[in-house]
């Protein structure tokens, strides 16, 4: 740290706590890590969890399967609500899944040290939810087998996808974010595999992790490849975290729909979307910590850095959902104007108004210090602004169907047990992959770790 | 014929009969069979092909016959049961005896085989057109029927029938899945059992014999009305070798207060027919003439050609209703008063009185101011005023209405009377009475029931299901022989010991007249899919002429008429062919139509006796025919249930409709579902109504307009035994209503007492409030003609020229450019274009299920609108929302708008909705992966999704119906109106072979043609003295939401009322 550093126990010190416990060596954060793989045994926590998981898993499983068998009627859609959970969903897994990336490439370029020990779990998750995220697009059409056609294939009918449509830019923006997240990830996983790979002692895990260490052997040329390589994809990546969602939110501004038809969608799909996704990294974070005993590496500091990145995006929505109202009412527009009304005493205003609650008031408590270091609050604080978040997109996408230009094609929407059952599989499919994730791979980078400890005693020299 | 497509004249279709059935078979089937024959016939006949499993040659109808009648007691029909070795042999060798046999029968078709010799006329994926007629009630409407090969998939008008006009209604359009109605009664039983129709005919012959003895003292005949010259000669004929016999007649729908009043009148029973175009004011004493009732088509389309505005120097009818729930005719209305049913009576008087007729009567409320305006308008046009009482309404009524009528001196001009077109009138409600105590009395033994379902549509107190069931205690049966003719197994049919399956008018020969008196006739379009007969068949089977065809019946009819018609001295040979197929082609015998009689009254309105005052302090039940099933006889036509009925958009369901005051009083309300919410489920509270010793339980339904402290129980519902889709739908009326109170019943408010239960409805648009927005525009006379552009004033359409495409000057359309013009002046929300478009374009019924979650498919729909803050015009200062007391009523039909700027084509990501170059929105089906993004983004929600497997691939008989030349669409995928593209191209490819262009009329979409109104006018825009473009050329036209820069290429000219200025200052 740089010279005009405050004396050791002034409050700005004490603020700071430090982004790995003391007294760590190489080999200690290696044992600490691996072991979680390797060596500990499998506890029983991990496998009712990972069972509970599977089982809700199952459920979307079947949920897919009768939707294919049935049709998208066994959902709560109509006619005026031709969109339901399902693109709901779609919008919040996509917008848990910019965390990761965030934290990965925009705090790497950024040189944030703090991002080491959360980057590989955070980048898991967006993988993760890019994953419960793509299937929705995929199985909300009609015909399912037929999504296909969205690609731009050569057809022998010479039909391209009709490019003006924002869905088939949504095609190219999610499935180029899915890609460039899973490289970047799995490239900053290559040593922490040869790690693996060397500690493991059994010869069919060191053949798995061999494999999939593409014969890394730490020497400098590799070493110096794989930095070039991390930056090269971290400065990729860094531009698709702001693009993936300001495509998604073309779906709406692009549509003439009062409430979709809007031009701060797309700072304000990106905001709440870094907002859902810090809440999400620490509703992860705090029980994964909790369970195989990463204080060390998951520090307080993580946590209060984590809660000020969901202040501040939280800010921005409330700016947004603030200018959204604004501008309804300064064009003018009749329609836009009836949407406010609409929100405010229309039959899902409770829904508008649990979102304010959730998304704006609650999270003002993160200014204080001692909300954000209160682990248990701050648990609780991520999974309101889950909750709210989601409730966004419902409110975005199904209320302003509900009500729009012709009266007589009004309607209402309520979901079926069918919504409910994707809606919740999709988030056991979700747990289901980090149960596997944090059991087969180190879900801390051991190699970056190391490097932390030898920056961090290099300053203590 | 302009206008319609090519209409195709099929030579030789009398002989059809004829031809489809092998001479042996006919003989088996009407004669006495001869074994020997058969047995001749089987020798002379080898090879594979005649038989292919016992079962299959057990199953056969012509088999069985046989067996019947080789092994009467050894094959009795409960066979299944004990069967010993001997009976078992036997049957088995008479199975391989007659094998041979089946090939005579009709078997599905199972090769696709190409006519060897292609019928005349008939070109392979063309369609020809049969004129034919449907009848109704007191009324035929005349049909041309599109043919594809063989099979009748739509209806049409007949621009040559008086009763269409070219227009239909809903029950003509809907009639076609009624001939593909897959619960159809399809063959002769008895006791349940299947019989062969020559056992009945044989049964009925020995029946005969038996009544010749006391001359047919204990036989009697119950039909609904006839009005077909060929039965109504059957019946006659039958009568005349049993003279002793009876015939009644018995429909339900129909008040006899029409026959009565003219009796009342009169002396006479006398037909009123009313030449609207005539009239330039109009009174409605609760007449739905424009929506119900004998000739209401030709009607609403003479009605509606004198409110056709040119421009502000056009003039207009003026139109008054006076009804007790809105009608499609009050909803048209300029001015309408909603007054209890049994106050139209005294309304009827008073306006007498105020002519100077006599009498005397004071109105309840203020009505006066009401009725004072409409006496002077009407004595300011005598002469071209006219009068018109409603169907339901009491004799006195009506009688009060050719007297007021005569006074005006419309006779003669706005209408004139003819005898009357039922075959023979009579008092329906007495008839029934004379026919249930004469049972009760032991002196029926033979009832014969044609067509009709006496046991569900009796009133309630004649008890008639037990006038003709066997009672469980004595096992006793007060008639001995019953036999019931109808198209479906009913409530009647499982009481009745034969049942004889009717066949459908598209499959029979016959005859009908028209509400003028028109005889049309009805020509077979199909053989007859079942084992079905006509009711002349039926009743020739009681004759020595059981053997004479229908078609011969109605020939032999015809030219008896024909002689008649025109008397000559020697005929020369061959006239008659010539007329015959004349009348064939056109569907009308010409001239045939009743001459208008001079009737001379002999009544006055003061020689009535004072009439009983409605109790004042008590609720008013009335009954009405539903909208969309009729009596109950459309329970099981799905197209008609699904159809949301013209004021309360309810489907599936009838209720108790209730004004909201009333509702206020009982506490009743609605309570509007999360799940399809507006668009589809609305719960409602439910109801116990009941009236003299019988109860009903019921939905009940606010309906803003309808009188005060009156309720409407809609007939026709809750079928017990209609069908897989009309049994249990909906309340039945039937319950509760007796022969005291057919029509008006009076009980205390107590009498309704909420059940505290909530019933879902179907209802597709619960919302009636244009929310300030310009959907549809609409205006006075006055207003009109003081601003003429007055629909386009308030519009904020954007500037084109802000455009970054340059429009049509980049992408002109070159040849033709479809558009359509929609005058909401005439429409009045009748709904014909909607069944018309759903059998046109192969439109799935989804059922209630999928309705109350906002999912019907229509691609067609009619939008219900009421109009704010109007006075009530009795003044009556009430405690309850005066605006929902009597509010404005507009309908807007709503298809595709067709935009050039289309949301839906931007978002589509597959290309699936893509412009065309006639500047169409086409779907592409096989492209469409279902996304739903252009439902989303369509601000007219015009489109429809499958969301489910909608469309029944599976039952044979609807695979029949389907229109060839529309797509069937899947689940999956989207789908909305496309002008009827189909058509479009028909006349495409005609102008190319021609090489000329496409004349204005030679594209009819569906809508259009069954519009009875002429609301809907279909064209080229760029042809600019096309009928279309003339119409967008009037200042009244705008663009539904034009400020979204949509472009549509359907666009509305603006509905103007004409009101009577000094009701409006008032």
């Amino acid at each position: 740290m740089s010279a005009g550093q405050p004396p050791f126990d002034s409050p700005e010190i004490r603020r700071l706590s430090p982004v790995i416990g003391p007294g760590y060596t190489y080999g200690s954060v290696t044992d600490k890590i691996s072991a979680i793989v390797l060596t500990r045994p499998t506890s029983l926590g991990w496998y009712v969890g990972f069972l509970i998981a599977f089982s809700v898993m199952g459920m979307m499983t079947v949920a897919i399967g009768w939707l294919i068998i049935k049709g998208t009627g066994i959902w709560g859609i109509n006619i005026p609500i031709g969109w339901g959970f399902a693109i709901v969903n779609f919008v919040w897994w996509i917008g848990i899944g910019h965390a990761g990336t965030l934290i990965s490439a925009i705090l790497f370029l950024l040189n944030q040290k703090w991002r080491t020990s959360i980057n590989r779990f955070a980048e898991a998750m967006t993988l993760f939810a890019v994953a419960c995220a793509g299937i929705f697009p995929l199985i909300h059409t009609g015909r399912p087998w037929l999504a296909f056609y969205m690609m731009p294939y050569p057809s022998t009918m010479g039909l391209w996808p009709q490019f003006r449509s924002p869905l088939i830019w949504d095609v190219f923006a999610v499935s180029t974010y899915g890609t460039v997240s899973l490289m970047f990830w799995f490239v900053g996983l290559i040593p922490d595999l040869a790690t693996l790979r060397d500690r493991s002692i059994r010869k069919p895990l060191q053949i798995i992790y061999g494999l999939l260490s593409l014969g890394w052997r730490g020497s400098a040329r590799h070493w110096h490849r794989y930095q070039s390589a991390y930056l090269l994809l971290a400065g990729l990546a860094t531009p698709l975290v702001l693009s993936v969602h300001t495509v998604v939110s073309f779906d709406f501004a692009i549509a003439i729909v009062p409430g979709w038809h809007t031009t701060i969608f797309p700072p304000y799909f990106v905001a709440g979307a870094i907002y859902s996704g810090f809440a999400m990294v620490l509703t992860i974070a705090i029980p994964l910590r909790k369970a195989y005993a990463l204080e060390d590496f998951i520090t307080m500091r993580h946590l209060d850095n984590m809660a000020k990145v969901m202040l501040a995006t939280g800010l921005i929505v409330a700016y947004g959902y603030f200018f959204e109202f604004f501008l309804s009412l300064y064009s003018g527009n009749k329609f836009d104007v009836f949407l406010v009304q609409q929100r405010l005493h229309g039959p899902y205003a409770p829904f508008y108004f649990a979102l304010i609650l959730s998304n704006i008031l609650v999270p003002q408590l993160l200014w204080s210090y001692k909300v954000r270091h209160n682990v248990v609050v701050l648990f609780l604080m991520s999974i309101v602004v889950n909750i709210g978040m989601w409730l966004e997109r419902f409110v975005i996408v199904v209320i302003s169907l509900t009500r729009d230009f012709v009266p007589s094609a009004w309607g209402r929407y309520s979901p079926t047990f069918w919504d409910w059952a994707t809606l919740i599989g999709t988030m056991g499919m979700f747990a289901t992959l980090l149960f596997l994730f944090v059991r087969v791979l180190p879900a801390i980078s051991i190699a970056e770790m190391r490097e932390l400890v030898a920056e961090t005693s290099e300053e203590e020299k | 014929m302009d206008g319609m497509r090519e209409r195709e004249q099929h030579e030789h279709m009398e002989g059809r009969h004829d031809h489809d059935d092998p001479a042996g078979d006919a003989k088996l089937q009407d004669g006495p069979m001869d074994l020997a024959a058969v047995r001749a016939k089987l020798e002379s006949k080898t090879g594979k092909q005649y038989w292919r499993t016992l079962e299959e040659l057990a199953g056969d109808p012509q088999f069985e016959e046989l067996l019947h009648r080789e092994f009467p007691r050894q094959a009795p029909s409960d066979w299944d049961n004990s069967v010993d070795r001997r009976d078992f042999l036997k049957l088995m060798a008479a199975s391989l005896a007659f094998a041979g046999l089946s090939g005579c029968g009709r078997t599905p078709e199972q090769y696709l085989v190409p006519y060897v010799k292609q019928p005349d006329g008939l070109t392979l994926g063309r369609p020809q057109f049969y004129a034919t007629a449907m009848p109704f009630g007191a009324d035929a409407i005349g049909l041309l029927v599109e043919s594809h090969e063989g099979r009748p998939t739509k209806i049409e008008g007949n621009p040559d029938h008086p009763s269409s006009l070219g227009a239909t209604n809903v029950f003509a359009q809907a009639s076609v899945l009624n001939l593909y109605d897959p619960d159809r009664a399809q063959t002769v039983t008895k006791f349940g059992e299947i019989q062969t129709w020559s056992l009945f005919v044989e049964s009925a012959q020995a029946l005969a014999a038996e009544m010749k003895g006391d001359g047919g003292a204990r036989f009697r005949i119950l039909s609904g009305i006839v009005t077909s010259p060929t039965l109504a000669g059957q019946i006659q004929s039958l009568l005349t070798t049993f003279p002793k016999a009876k015939w009644h007649q018995w429909e339900p729908a129909v008040g006899d207060g029409t026959r009565e009043g003219a009796k009342l009148a009169f002396g006479s029973y006398l037909n009123t027919v009313y030449r609207p175009e005539k009239a330039d004011v109009i009174l409605s004493l609760d007449s739905d003439f424009l929506g119900s009732g004998p000739g209401h088509i030709p009607y609403a389309k003479k009605f509606s050609r004198r409110r056709k505005l040119n421009g502000p120097d056009d003039t207009m009818n003026r139109l008054y209703a006076v009804e007790p729930t809105p009608s499609v005719t009050g909803a048209t209305a300029d001015h309408r008063l909603p007054l209890r049913a049994s106050e139209v009576e005294l309304f009827a008087r008073a306006l007498a009185a105020k002519l100077g007729l006599g009498g005397s009567v004071t109105l309840p409320g203020g009505a006066e101011k009401w009725l004072d305006t409409v006496a002077k308008d009407l004595q300011e046009h005598k002469g071209v005023s006219l009068v018109a009482a409603g169907e339901q309404q009491p004799a006195e009524v009506h009688a009060l209405a050719h007297a007021i009528n005569a006074a005006l001196g419309n006779v003669g001009t706005t209408l004139y009377y003819t005898e009357p077109v039922e075959a023979h009138p009579v008092n329906h409600l007495e008839s029934l009475a004379e026919l249930c105590a004469d049972i009760e009395a032991g002196k029926v033994e033979t009832l014969l029931i044609l067509g009709g379902n006496p046991v569900y549509t009796a009133p309630h107190d004649f008890d008639f299901g037990s006038k003709i069931a066997l009672d469980k205690t004595t096992k006793q049966k007060k008639v001995r022989t019953t036999i019931h003719v109808s198209s479906h197994f009913d409530e009647t049919s499982e009481l009745c010991d034969w049942h004889v399956a009717e066949s459908h008018y598209l499959e029979t020969w016959g005859d009908a007249r028209a509400f003028d008196g028109t005889v049309g006739v009805i020509q077979p379009l199909i053989a007859p899919l079942y084992h079905t007969h006509s009711l002349r068949a039926v009743l020739a089977a009681f004759s020595d002429q059981s053997g004479v065809s229908d078609y011969d019946a109605v020939r032999a009819n015809s030219e008896a008429m024909g002689q008649r018609l025109f008397p000559r001295s020697s005929p020369e040979p061959g006239s008659f062919e010539r007329f015959w197929r004349k009348s064939l082609h056109d569907g009308v015998v010409a001239g045939s139509a009743f001459a208008p009689l001079a009737a001379t009254l002999k009544f006055g309105p003061a020689s009535l006796p004072t009439s009983k005052p409605a109790p004042a302090n008590e609720m008013e039940f009335i009954f009405r025919p539903d909208p969309c099933v009729y009596d109950g006889r459309f329970a099981n036509n799905g197209w008609l249930q699904e159809l949301p009925k013209p004021v309360t958009k309810l489907t599936w369901d009838n209720a108790a409709l209730v004004s909201p005051k009333t509702a206020e009083d009982l506490k009743v309300a609605h309570n509007v579902a999360w799940r399809g919410g507006e668009h589809g489920k609305v719960y409602s509270n439910v109801i116990d109504i009941r009236l003299s010793d019988s109860k009903v339980t019921a939905a009940a339904w606010i309906v803003p307009g309808q009188a005060d402290d009156t309720v409407v129980l809609p007939l026709g519902y809750g079928r017990k035994r209609a069908g897989y889709t009309g049994t249990n739908k909906g309340f039945n009326a039937y319950a509760v209503r007796t022969s005291g109170a057919l029509w008006a019943a009076f009980a205390p408010s107590s009498a309704i007492r909420k059940t505290g239960e909530e019933y879902p409805l179907a209802c597709t648009q619960y919302h009636f409030n244009m929310e300030g927005r310009q959907i549809l525009a609409t205006g006075t006379l006055e207003e009109y003609r003081k601003n003429p552009n007055f629909a386009n004033e308030h519009a904020e359409l954007p500037p084109q020229e802000l455009s970054l495409y340059n429009g049509e000057a980049e992408f002109p359309y070159h040849r033709d450019k479809w558009a359509m013009a929609i005058d909401l002046n005439k429409c009045n929300g009748c709904n014909a274009c909607v069944v018309a478009c759903q059998s046109e374009n192969n439109i799935p019924v989804v059922g209630k299920e999928q309705v109350m979650r906002g999912r019907e498919m229509h691609w067609i729909r009619i939008d219900r609108y009421y109009q704010k803050s109007v006075k009530s015009p009795t003044n009556d200062p009430s405690s309850y929302d005066v605006s929902l007391f009597n509010p404005p009523t507009f309908f807007q039909p709503v298809p595709c708008q067709q935009c050039e700027n289309a949301p839906c084509e931007q978002v589509c990501p597959v290309g699936a909705t893509v412009h065309s170059a006639e500047g169409l929105n086409d779907m592409v089906y096989n492209r469409c992966v279902g996304t739903r993004y252009c439902s989303n983004n369509c601000p007219y929600k015009v489109r429809r999704f499958n969301f489910l497997r909608f469309q029944d691939w599976e039952t044979p008989q609807l695979k029949l119906l389907r229109n060839p030349e529309v797509t069937v669409r899947s689940r999956g995928v989207m789908e909305k109106c496309t002008y009827c593209v189909q058509r479009i191209n028909d006349a495409r490819i005609e102008s190319e072979k021609l090489n000329a262009p496409i004349h204005d009329g030679a594209i009819v979409t569906a809508c259009e043609q069954a519009c009875p109104t002429e609301a809907i006018v279909f064209g080229n825009a760029n042809d600019k003295d096309s009928r279309v473009a003339k119409l967008k050329a009037q200042q009244r036209n705008y663009t539904l939401l034009g400020e979204l820069n949509t472009r549509p290429r359907t666009t509305y000219l603006a509905a103007v009322r004409n009101p009577n200025p000094e009701l409006e200052s008032a």
